[in-house]
């Protein structure tokens, strides 16, 4: 059994509930513990990085020091979350005032002690996805591997030598028996948080990733990051596209390879449903 | 006692704004053996050389020292002053006291007052102990060694054989031509490339004083100016030259067609046994042994037995061959920057994001299409271009920050003949600057936007994203502000130029030096741009810097004219500073035989004193370059590297001692 520290972030028990739930199965199933970071606060996305960087680094450094304390890696589902964490740790390793000063305000020194990871690094890394586990190979899914931009960048956060064209994703989805469809948006920004404030640029920029992985002739996007989802998912009514793609997370994915349920990994609480699709390729 | 005359230069304010003259004249005063000391503003000029040389003269001195600038500047100039005044000329000793210490001091005044004190104290120590010298004299081979045959090698050859002197061409590829026998027309005139350039070739190989060593490289470069010898491997063609008669039937019956051809940049493929191109010089096919069907299987030998002349020959082997030399032209050229490591453009992994050079292949009428633009993708002739400049230019963080000088030009000629091949068609460029400095440019960059409507947007671009049938380059136009967005059928970029990979090899083999970008270091950026730190070896063309047509042509010319005053002379002058060794106290060790990088040392057996024969080393004069290794590996002290002894290094290293 291989254990982390869990950080949910706000999401995965709200808006992104059914990630959180697909998460919570396929760990288990693949022998990775999700031991929730206790007293776990906001990671600083978007509203504090903005105000105060003292608060941008402080909320973060909070969050990794109990993970600290736990002696386990960190581990975050979400892009957003994963960036602040990872930021706020190579921040805190690299400049002593700023270290010194986040100390103060916590009470407690962070020693920069333990790893970063998204969640889906963890999968890659300790659970093994080409073994038994596949009952169920995704073949003839066609799936556009949406990275969005925290997964990818910037460069020292986010390691990658096609940063460009990332490839981790892909490979994932080769994994389970599904094809990676080759696309030019793979990184492009999904509007993110104006979403509620400037909607009409989300509808442009989602729509077009959503209209470039139609013509990348893709069955589905998979995503990691509850903020791209609820973009890409939630407004394609509204954006008046003449189609509609269904959006899952990874980890539904990676769910439906090892058999589980439609209802049990929350695909129902898509806007767009990807039942149709599901059964027409035989994969429920 | 020694008689010294100290003479500090100004350098106008280069020196004198930061050192305070009067007080390094004063402090020198007092040193031993100084006699007198002076200072003026231009010591180089002629009153202060006849300072110099009037001061020795009425003085009586037998040495000086000069603190000016660096010996590497103004050596030769001092010495002739001191030989005019009658002295011997390696009586002399400059103190470097502007690149050593008024141009990397000029924050702090004393120090940098203290430091030339310093340095002067140290020349004055060690002229104490200079011994005169006699100059040496070597026999030149006057034949001229050009390493590359674009049109820089090329032109170079034909003006130092123009000059009466022999020279030998040596190319790596099957034929001369180089780069610009890849062009179609050429900016800003227009002239056909290979109209302007073929006739060069030809005369090249019609040239009794030039040999043509094609498909062939060096290997090894050994000796000194006026007397290099060259190693150059001629690879084997398996085609016997002699028989040959250039018929052209084995390529045309050669069954192995999947080679991407080099010379169309790998949008056509050649056969395996193949000349680049139909005008190549020599007209003479080589075999590619890597797609040879033959030395992959043992089978076929279809050139063979077609050849009508019997020339086909599959047990040749590479040779080397071993040729003298006074002088080597380097003129290597460039090779394009590949960009494969440009995410945004697709990693080099759109079919129809092109380069520069494909473009060219393609408009060319002796291309694989037949002068056709034609997508890689599927065929279509493309209607809407997208032009990117600087890629693999002016761009740190692809370690290429330099200007490849000529892709503005090259896009825009690209452009204006696109939309003279197609009325129907439009094109954007995407630039940063328009570099457009040369004779008629501007004018030819304006001619493009107005008179053929080519759109050009100041700019870069983000993003070229693959659509189902065409790509969407998004980009911005920095002029207006906004963000542009093209719906094009093609993209071609402007790759920069950077040296051949092989380009530091050569270098190494050369001794001569290159740059952070690998381009190969002229002497003097301004005042010796053609020679290099070693004496004979010049160099033509792009291996220098990036440059057109007309600049390397020039370039070129002036190396020959370089290569031309060295060759015509009797004899040549060489340094005596070189070592010396005293089989008295020579052992025959042989330390310093096996630390010698000139192989200069040879071991003889001299008779030391009546009777006394010992085997000991010897310095061969004309090969030593006086770089002190054997010196410092011998046990014995029985080597010194005549000036700079022992005895004056210590009398240096003792000013030390007076704190």
């Amino acid at each position: 059994m291989y254990k982390v520290a869990y950080f949910p972030g706000c999401s995965l028990s709200s808006t992104a509930k059914e990630y959180g739930m697909s998460t919570e199965l396929v760990c288990k199933d693949l022998g990775i513990e999700l031991v929730e970071i206790p007293d776990w606060i906001c990671c600083g996305a978007t509203s504090a990085h903005i105000t105060s960087e003292l608060m941008a680094i402080a909320l973060p450094a909070r969050n990794l020091l109990q993970a600290e304390k736990q002696n386990l890696p960190i581990c975050s589902p979400c892009s957003a979350c994963f960036s602040r964490l990872k930021l706020a740790d190579i921040d805190l390793k690299r400049n002593a005032q700023l270290r010194a000063d986040v100390a103060e305000v916590m009470g407690e020194e962070y020693k920069g002690t333990i790893e970063v990871l998204h969640l889906w690094q963890v999968i890659q890394k300790y659970g093994d996805l080409r073994t038994e586990k596949v009952k169920k190979e995704l073949k003839g899914l066609r799936v556009a591997s949406y990275y969005g931009c925290l997964l990818t960048r910037p460069p020292e956060v986010c390691p990658n030598e096609r940063i460009e064209d990332p490839q981790f994703l892909d490979n994932l989805v080769s994994s389970l028996g599904a094809s990676p469809v080759k696309w030019s948006y793979k990184t492009e920004c999904c509007g993110a948080a104006f979403s509620l404030t400037k909607t009409d640029i989300v509808y442009r920029l989602s729509g077009e990733i959503l209209k470039g992985a139609r013509e990348a002739d893709a069955d589905c996007i998979m995503v990691a990051c509850p903020l791209c989802h609820s973009n890409l998912d939630a407004r394609q009514e509204e954006m008046g596209l003449d189609f509609s793609i269904p959006v899952l997370y990874f980890t539904q994915l990676i769910g439906l390879a090892f058999s589980f349920g439609y209802s049990e990994m929350g695909l129902r609480k898509h806007f767009v449903q990807a039942k149709g699709l599901l059964n027409s390729k035989g994969l429920l | 006692m020694a008689r010294i005359g100290v003479f500090i230069c100004h350098c106008g304010s280069n020196i004198a704004g930061v050192v305070n003259a009067n007080k390094v004249v004063e402090a020198a005063k007092e040193l031993p053996g100084v006699r007198v000391c002076m200072d003026y503003k231009y010591m180089c000029s002629d009153p202060g050389q006849n300072l110099i040389i009037n001061t020795i003269k009425e003085q009586g001195l037998d040495r000086v020292v000069v603190g000016s600038c660096s010996p590497r500047m103004h050596e030769n100039t001092f010495r002739a002053s001191v030989e005019r005044a009658g002295l011997n000329p390696y009586m002399l000793e400059i103190a470097n006291i502007r690149e050593h210490v008024s141009w990397v001091h000029s924050d702090n005044k004393d120090a940098a007052t203290d430091k030339a004190i310093k340095l002067v104290e140290l020349a004055v120590a060690k002229v104490r102990r200079n011994e005169p010298l006699q100059k040496m004299y070597a026999d030149i081979e006057k034949k001229a060694l050009v390493i590359g045959g674009g049109i820089a090698g090329i032109q170079a050859a034909l003006d130092i054989a123009a000059n009466g002197y022999k020279v030998m061409l040596v190319e790596k590829e099957p034929s001369i031509g180089g780069r610009m026998s890849q062009l179609d027309k050429t900016f800003p005139t227009m002239d056909c490339s290979a109209c302007i350039l073929t006739p060069k070739m030809v005369a090249v190989a019609q040239n009794k004083n030039i040999t043509l060593q094609t498909y062939a490289e060096v290997t090894e470069v050994n000796g000194y100016v006026g007397n290099f010898e060259v190693n150059i491997k001629k690879r084997a063609r398996l085609v016997n030259m002699a028989k040959c008669i250039g018929c052209g039937v084995c390529t045309e019956k050669c069954p192995s067609k999947k080679t991407l051809s080099e010379f169309n940049a790998n949008i056509a493929t050649r056969k395996a046994i193949y000349t680049p191109f139909p005008q190549a010089v020599p007209n003479i096919p080589v075999i590619d042994k890597d797609s040879c069907l033959y030395f992959a299987t043992g089978k076929c030998k279809v050139c063979e037995k077609v050849c009508p002349a019997e020339a086909i020959d599959y047990t040749q082997e590479d040779e080397i061959i071993t040729e003298r030399f006074g002088a080597i032209v380097v003129a290597t050229g460039y090779d394009l920057y590949d960009h494969s490591c440009y995410g945004e453009y697709g990693y080099g992994e759109i079919p129809d994001v092109i380069t520069g050079l494909q473009l060219e292949r393609m408009i060319n009428s002796g291309g694989p299409t037949g002068g056709h633009v034609k997508r890689p993708s599927d065929g279509k002739e493309p209607e809407t271009v997208v032009f990117i400049q600087c890629v693999g230019s002016r761009d740190d963080a692809k370690g290429k920050p330099y200007c490849s000088r000529v892709c503005c030009m090259y896009t825009a000629k690209q452009a204006l003949l696109l939309k003279e091949h197609y009325p129907n068609s439009q094109s954007f460029v995407f630039y940063m600057d328009i570099r457009a400095a040369g004779k008629g440019y501007e004018e030819f960059v304006q001619r493009v936007q107005t008179e053929y409507g080519v759109v050009y947007l100041r700019g870069r671009v983000s993003r070229i994203y693959e659509k189902k049938d065409h790509l969407l380059v998004k980009g911005v136009d920095t002029l207006s502000g906004k963000q542009i967005e093209i719906k094009a059928d093609m993209v071609v970029l402007a790759t920069g130029l950077e040296p051949k990979k092989e380009a530091q090899n050569l270098a190494q083999l050369l001794h001569i030096g290159y740059d952070q970008n690998g381009f190969y270091t002229e002497l003097h950026p301004k005042l010796a741009p053609v020679e290099t730190q070693i004496a004979g070896v010049y160099l033509a063309g792009c291996c220098q810097s990036p440059k057109d047509i007309p600049d390397t042509v020039a370039q070129a010319s002036a190396t020959a004219t370089k290569v031309g005053a060295l060759l015509s002379q009797e004899s040549l002058e060489i340094e005596p500073m070189i070592s010396e060794v005293n089989p008295l106290l020579c052992s025959g060790c042989k330390m310093c035989y096996s630390a010698c990088p000139y192989s200069a040392i040879e071991m003889e057996d001299k008779e030391i004193r009546r009777g006394e024969v010992k085997n000991v080393a010897k310095v061969l004069t004309s090969v030593c370059k006086g770089c002190g290794v054997c010196v410092a590996g011998c046990y014995c002290k029985a080597i010194d590297l005549k000036g700079w002894t022992d005895r004056q290094l210590m009398e240096e290293i003792g000013v030390f001692n007076y704190e």
